[in-house]
């Protein structure tokens, strides 16, 4: 059995915290490269530009690109081959978090009751996943999420007769709904069966896969291009000030669901969809 | 071409401003999110005081992210304003002339707007780094228990912007959208 002690796990976290919120990731950054050459807006074209200049900056000056760096959420995939020693896991992520967002400058941005809404003012507790998988390495995605656009994101219960045109209609009318309000252009993370709480978790891990790579299955990449398509007639555009560049990307994740039930849930995510991972 | 504004804003300038103007602002705003927000118009209906003379004011919507040593403040880019939809009315009653931030405003906060003449100023959410750039001091006024969410006073130099709705109620996100729009 291979162990590893949490202390790794504590210091890997804490990088993946700063190098998140500082550097945006190549897919996103290429997709606002290309469209400020094929957004039709002016006022589109120069925000665009501006939030590829912003990036560039953030990446320089290792400073946030976004001063919201977000709830901190970890998809921690662990290998049942794998003992970990030294102290507890969640407590070890959740002080990779504590470390990160104090020894980087990131912004705290975790109130510890959400009514009586005090700062816990080292950003935690984070929102942790966990996975068992197999073999004995462990997988840690460190994804800060901003509420501008998480606030946009929606979950439907629809009825199975709804079918693929109500997962079109549900995704379309989020979109649509979120207007200028998540810091558009977005990435669209959609979670289509499982439970209540399944579907939002899909839509979540649907942003961490790179935007321009597909679903496996044919009929979901299909769905994935037809609504990617359509989203961006929405004519909302960057910032919400009109134009093309509506959606830099549209991801689905799908898991067997009742007989009764057809869940679609959708995360709506900004211009600066974070995510870093890190295999120990 | 942009047009420079110096703060304070009056009213009469933010009368000639125009939905669609790009703007560079200089000078001193303020900023508050809705925990401010909600704590300066609670005490203000205790004490009849603000924190800071709003009369021809202008509040960014933001919070920003801690100072690196050497820097002035951290990123601080615009928060979504209509979570402060339901104290801005109030705010652009007292004095207030502009506010910067991001996303839609309610009906209730444009009909302030034209009655009182004010202005809604969109700044591009998500790109803190690079407004901060355009930050020369901060300094936090009231609520320091608040963090990020405390009021500061910002001084700003051509801090870029556009105006989105304008004192006749002219909205740049409904006009601008529809050209685009073909579903």
């Amino acid at each position: 059995m291979r162990e590893i002690n949490v202390k790794e796990i504590t210091d890997s976290v804490k990088k993946l915290c700063v190098e998140s919120n500082c550097i945006l990731n190549d897919d996103i950054y290429s997709v606002l490269k290309k469209s400020v050459e094929t957004e039709v807006s002016e006022i589109g074209k120069d925000i665009l530009e501006k939030i590829v200049k912003n990036a560039d900056l953030a990446k320089e000056k290792m400073k946030p690109i976004c001063q919201d760096t977000g709830m901190a959420v970890i998809f921690i995939e662990i290998g049942q081959e794998v003992h970990i020693s030294g102290g507890n896991l969640t407590a070890a992520i959740n002080e990779g978090v504590k470390q990160g967002y104090s020894e980087g400058f990131l912004r705290k941005s975790v109130v510890e009751d959400p009514l009586i809404r005090v700062n816990t003012n080292d950003n935690t507790p984070a929102i942790i996943h966990y996975d068992i998988t197999d073999g004995d390495r462990i997988k840690i995605t460190v994804a800060p999420k901003g509420f501008g656009s998480e606030n946009m994101s929606r979950l439907y219960m629809l009825k199975p007769s709804q079918g693929e045109n109500g997962v079109k209609e549900a995704v379309i009318k989020t979109v649509t709904l979120a207007g200028s309000n998540p810091c558009p252009p977005m990435v669209v993370g959609v979670g289509i069966g499982g439970n209540f709480e399944h579907s939002a978790y899909l839509a979540k891990k649907a942003l961490l896969r790179p935007i321009g790579n597909y679903s496996d299955k044919p009929h979901i990449k299909a769905l994935e291009k037809e609504l990617f398509e359509k989203v961006n007639k929405t004519g909302i555009g960057p910032q919400g000030l009109g134009g093309k560049t509506t959606v830099m990307g549209l991801n689905i994740e799908t898991f067997a669901t009742h007989i009764a039930g057809l869940p679609v849930a959708v995360n709506i995510s900004c211009h600066v969809t974070r995510h870093r991972e890190i295999i120990l | 071409m942009s047009i420079k504004i110096n703060t304070p804003i009056t009213r009469q300038m933010a009368e000639n401003l125009k939905a669609g103007d790009i703007v560079e602002i200089s000078g001193i705003i303020y900023t508050a999110r809705d925990a401010a927000h909600k704590r300066m118009l609670e005490e203000y209906e205790k004490s009849g005081e603000l924190p800071f003379d709003i009369k021809n004011q202008t509040i960014y919507f933001a919070g920003p992210s801690p100072a690196k040593p050497g820097e002035p403040i951290g990123s601080v880019g615009p928060t979504t304003s209509y979570r402060m939809d339901s104290y801005s009315p109030k705010t652009i009653e007292l004095g207030l002339t502009a506010m910067i931030g991001k996303g839609s405003r309610n009906e209730e906060v444009v009909e302030a707007m034209k009655k009182y003449k004010a202005v809604y100023i969109g700044a591009i959410g998500g790109a803190g780094a690079l407004l901060s750039s355009h930050i020369k001091k901060c300094d936090v006024i009231a609520y320091p228990d608040l963090g990020a969410e405390a009021v500061h006073r910002l001084e700003v130099y051509n801090f870029p912007g556009i105006v989105i709705i304008d004192s006749y109620g002219n909205n740049l996100y409904e006009t601008e959208v529809l050209k685009y729009k073909e579903i």
